[in-house]
């Protein structure tokens, strides 16, 4: 497929699913840091058990080929820190990158603002880093890149865990929501 | 669906549950068609990149990170930058959709108040340091990576709840 309309025809059903989730909605997004609204963990559990259960399908049908499919590499200091700074950005900020494009196109001028906060963000890190280049490769796993390599077992058991966590935590977070003020429905 | 056009009351956000079944079908046909996942940072970082050079090009050319970056590539060679435009253009359509767009500045409530510039300036700043960092936002790492298994996709999602969590709390005592 060119290049051009499979980004803008993927990104197209990306964006449009976001925005329906509600995941351009600030108030909606933190609620999962306050517990009054588990969209978030909901949303992102089932995507990923899904993608992951399917992918693990299409391997074992002789579709595809794991090895083909971009792995991101085990830095995991790095990847501690750039989530834990990710994760406090959002908290404060309302949204992390891909919703804050979300939350600008529904018309909220603070996802502009935090766009704008993410390009100084790089600004910073690509002045800071002939400083901080080596946090960048910190704490790296070298036995493999994979739960499977780190756990010593297959796909299959890893999804079957995956998917148990996911309905504990739809039926986990059903009932805290039920206890509090309740889920942001629109707007 | 319930579409009434004589309304501009919005309509109501998906069940998280289709909603996650919807973003796992778009993004196992991203894997699919492409190798990689969803992202949104690689753009942001592209895009950093071509600013410095209209802006300092020799500053950015000179720059350990940026500058193989801006030297041959123009943001729009890449994948990432049309999937964006692309995320942009479903959002607003599916806004539109559900007459949603609204012109505001929001999360004042829980986010600052008055100071929800700053929150977001800072928010913002701090989210795009910490996704160079990692080499990926929640998107591109955590909820892709996570697709594949990827032992850092799930210590990302793990210290980004645990913080997120954390710094909601700081943030009610602070108001």
């Amino acid at each position: 497929m060119n290049e051009i309309i499979s980004g803008l025809m993927l990104g197209f059903g990306f964006g449009f699913v976001l925005e329906r989730a509600g995941f351009g909605n600030p108030n909606k997004l933190t609620g999962q840091f306050r517990f009054t609204d588990w969209s978030v963990f909901k949303v992102m559990f089932t995507a990923i058990v899904f993608t992951a259960i399917g992918l693990m399908a299409l391997k074992y049908l002789g579709y595809i080929q794991i090895d083909q499919l971009f792995v991101p590499p085990a830095f995991l200091g790095a990847a501690a820190l750039g989530g834990a700074l990710v994760g406090v950005g959002f908290s404060i900020g309302g949204y992390c990158p891909g919703t804050s494009i979300v939350g600008l196109m529904s018309g909220r001028i603070d996802a502009g603002i935090f766009l704008i906060g993410l390009l100084l963000g790089t600004v910073i890190f690509s002045l800071a880093y002939p400083v901080i280049e080596s946090v960048t490769s910190l704490g790296e796993y070298t036995q493999g890149d994979t739960l499977m390599v780190l756990l010593n077992t297959s796909d299959i058991y890893i999804n079957i865990a995956m998917v148990i966590a996911a309905i504990a935590i739809f039926i986990f977070g059903g009932w805290i929501e039920k206890r509090s003020s309740g889920t942001v429905c629109s707007k | 669906m319930q579409e009434n056009k004589n309304t501009i009351k919005p309509s109501a956000y998906w069940n998280p549950l289709v909603a996650g079944l919807a973003l796992g079908l778009v993004l196992l046909l991203t894997f699919v068609s492409t190798g990689h996942g969803l992202g949104a940072t690689g753009f942001t970082t592209r895009l950093t990149a071509w600013l410095g050079m209209q802006v300092v090009p020799a500053a950015t050319l000179a720059n350990n990170y940026l500058g193989g970056m801006a030297e041959d590539a123009y943001p729009l060679d890449a994948w990432i930058s049309w999937q964006v435009i692309g995320v942009a253009i479903g959002a607003l359509v599916s806004a539109y959709l559900a007459h949603r767009i609204y012109f505001q500045l929001d999360g004042k409530v829980f986010l600052g108040g008055t100071k929800r510039p700053i929150t977001a300036l800072v928010g913002g700043l701090l989210a795009g340091f910490g996704a160079r960092i990692a080499a990926g936002c929640t998107s591109g790492l955590g909820l892709s990576g996570a697709a594949t298994l990827s032992i850092a996709a799930f210590v990302f999602l793990g210290t980004f709840f645990a913080a997120g969590i954390l710094a909601t709390k700081l943030m009610k005592v602070g108001q």
